[in-house]
């Protein structure tokens, strides 16, 4: 029971402490697009959280600059290239699929490729084997009678 | 007893197949038993040596796309003089360093010696950002611990910092003679550094710092 909860409780949506303070965008939609952008978005500060949950100067300046970005007219992806070009990929936190990280996004499939392999040819020597008479060797006699 | 050994006897040798099969199980077993210890123990040595190369490695220097590419532009006002400028145009036509620097930075303080080395003996021009700082507190930290830089731009509100990809201090950039960033170097600056990494560059475009 206690696991459940657990479970329900680590699949359920967190709070999110959102650091930002600053003013709503105008537009809902911009803002929706500015808090997506702001939870992909790493902070190399502090590496392991978003800017959008970092309290790092740099995370807020990258925070008012982004809000500034989309306010002046730029697309997601124009706001995305700004920051890739001046930080590199590590800044997404989902990277482009790129020559530098394909082995980031192949891993996964090629190792389930190489289990997938492997576990058929487990099974299919297995299934080769013949299959071990032990009808009456081995197997303790019954006991004999003495008749 | 006597009974069972006659038994199993003439069994045997009623059912040769049964034991010539089990006999070829065995072989085929043997074979395969280097495989199934060295495959798996090749598979951990490689894991390990995944472990053991990603523990060495730094994970909070992340390398700059900068490099290779133009310096940005930029214009910010001097520390010594906010009416004067210091800008792209005057990294261009020597080799030069542009420090990124802050008094809220210890890091900086720790290479302040070695900056003050390098302005001294090897007559490379190093420039100066100011991150996000007092200017008071900049001012006095030069006066007091001795100027490195040729000039200071200061960016109080860190717009150029993000254009450089700056996100820590210090970083120390190298920058070519056609204004091309030729290295960007992550952590306090040391002469061990500037022998290893910064020289060999500078000496790779031809220039003389």
């Amino acid at each position: 029971m206690g696991v459940l909860c657990l479970i329900i409780l680590a699949l359920g949506p967190r709070p999110s402490v959102a650091m930002d303070a600053d003013p709503k965008l105008s537009d809902p939609v911009l803002q929706e697009t500015y808090e997506r952008l702001t939870h992909e978005v790493r902070c190399l500060v502090c590496q392991n959280q978003t800017i959008a949950d970092s309290s790092a100067p740099l995370a807020a300046d990258l925070r008012s600059e982004i809000r500034k970005m989309l306010a002046a007219g730029s697309s997601e992806t124009e706001v995305k290239t700004f920051l890739l070009d001046r930080y590199g990929d590590y800044v997404l936190y989902k990277p482009r699929f790129r020559a530098s990280t394909a082995m980031l996004w192949l891993a996964p499939l090629l190792l389930l490729l190489v289990g997938g392999i492997a576990l058929r040819r487990i099974i299919q020597r297995r299934a080769d084997l013949p299959v071990p008479a032990d009808d009456d060797e081995g197997s303790p006699p019954a006991a004999p009678s003495r008749s | 007893m006597l009974g069972q050994a006659t038994l199993s006897a003439p069994c045997k040798q009623r059912r040769p197949d049964l034991a010539l099969s089990a006999d070829l199980t065995l072989r085929s077993e043997s074979g395969t038993t280097a495989w199934r210890f060295l495959v798996p123990l090749f598979l951990f040595g490689l894991l390990v040596a995944v472990f053991v190369v990603g523990l060495g490695k730094d994970p909070t220097l992340v390398p700059s796309p900068l490099v290779g590419k133009p310096a940005p532009e930029f214009t910010l006002p001097r520390l010594d003089d906010p009416a004067r400028t210091f800008g792209r145009k005057d990294l261009l036509g020597k080799t030069s360093l542009v420090n990124v620097w802050g008094t809220w930075c210890s890091g900086c303080r720790q290479e302040h010696e070695t900056l003050l080395t390098l302005a001294r003996d090897s007559g490379i021009a190093i420039f100066g950002i100011n991150w996000k700082d007092d200017q008071q507190l900049a001012r006095e930290w030069l006066q007091s611990l001795g100027n490195p830089y040729v000039a200071v731009g200061v960016d109080q509100e860190g717009r150029t910092a993000i254009d450089w990809g700056v996100y820590g201090a210090p970083e120390t950039f190298l920058i070519g003679p056609d204004g091309t960033v030729l290295y960007k170097h992550i952590a306090p600056m040391t002469l061990d550094v500037w022998r290893t990494e910064f020289l060999p560059r500078i000496a790779a475009v031809g220039a003389e710092p």
